[in-house]
């Protein structure tokens, strides 16, 4: 069955999206990844030392740009200026690479959009050619503004950036996900495999996660289990659900045939 | 003696030198980074020809593991 995620007019085997924040170090990272099947990774853009620390080794040469697709952040960014420069250098960085995931953050305790500044960058990242994929609020109204000033792909929160706290509002994905025509991915508050595989029971064309993996006991093992909850639920989804039946049961045996009857 | 703010922190150079000049004297020449001069990218194409000025806001980034 091909049921490949489109994003931006490109064709992607896996639905589940990664961070590389927060490993123990490189080849850890490289590893999980690895076992995730992820295809699509981001990357953060920060100062780097000035030649105070020469050979210090680089994430682009752990996670090559030609087998991987690297999805530069504006993590940290609080102002839509900050982030269309930080997305500005990191195309210079990938070779004119459009591809980009934009966050503006609106206070460091939550980590909650500050959706103002969010449809400014986008609007301005859209017209200069980029394609968005832009961490939004849980919000339909909100998400069909992006969708309609030309964003990729929306990715509403589950819940908090690095909580694992899962799906906090199902009916408002549900809202975001029948509306869009565009991919929708959850973007953050997974925290183990059954909330991935409850997003994509939902409806999400994916889900991008980096916590949940990173600060599991075991990354590697989690980075599979998040593999096979994504394929699973994706699966699930287009296989379509029984419908609950609240008040009575239905036996899944024959009634008639018993013994002594 | 010209001045700079490169990454934020104040350095001082003997002399204006190029963009390439200054990654190589930093040994960042043909690392994977950006450059951006006083808000403005600088190609990778224009390092060699980019001649710093005093006064210049430097801002020179790589990716690192983020979410």
């Amino acid at each position: 069955m091909n049921d490949s995620l489109v994003i931006a007019g490109k064709s992607y085997g896996s639905r589940l999206l990664v961070g590389t924040g927060k490993y123990k170090d490189f080849a850890e990272t490289r590893t999980a990844i690895d076992a995730s099947g992820a295809e699509i990774v981001t990357v953060a853009i920060r100062r780097t030392n000035i030649g105070q620390n020469v050979g210090e080794p680089n994430l682009l040469d752990v996670l090559p740009p030609d087998r991987f697709t690297i999805l530069p952040n504006t993590a940290g960014c609080y102002t839509a200026d900050d982030a269309v420069r930080t997305l500005r250098l990191a195309r210079e960085l990938l070779d004119g690479h459009a591809l980009v995931k934009l966050e503006v953050l609106g206070d460091p305790k939550t980590l909650f959009p500050n959706m103002p500044e969010t449809l400014k960058a986008a609007e301005i990242l859209v017209k200069d050619g980029f394609d968005v994929m832009v961490y939004c609020a849980d919000d339909p109204i909100q998400a069909k503004m992006l969708e309609d000033l030309g964003c990729a792909a929306v990715m509403p929160l589950a819940s908090l950036i690095g909580s694992g706290m899962g799906i906090l509002n199902p009916w408002n994905l549900r809202l975001i996900i029948d509306q869009a025509k565009v991919p929708v991915l959850v973007d953050a508050g997974v925290g183990t495999a059954s909330d991935a595989a409850i997003a994509m029971e939902l409806g999400c064309d994916g889900v991008l996660m980096n916590t949940a993996i990173a600060h599991a006991r075991n990354p590697v093992l989690m980075a599979s289990a998040m593999r096979k909850a994504v394929e699973s639920g994706r699966e699930a989804f287009l296989a379509g659900r029984m419908p609950r039946k609240f008040y009575s049961a239905d036996p899944s045996s024959p009634t008639s045939g018993l013994i002594g009857s | 003696m010209i001045q700079l703010i490169i990454n934020g922190q104040p350095e001082r150079l003997e002399r204006a030198l190029t963009v390439h000049a200054l990654l190589e004297a930093r040994q960042l020449a043909g690392k994977r980074l950006a450059v951006e001069r006083n808000g403005e990218i600088v190609p990778k194409g224009r390092h060699a020809d980019t001649v710093l000025a005093d006064g210049d806001r430097l801002e020179i980034v790589v990716a690192v593991g983020g979410g």
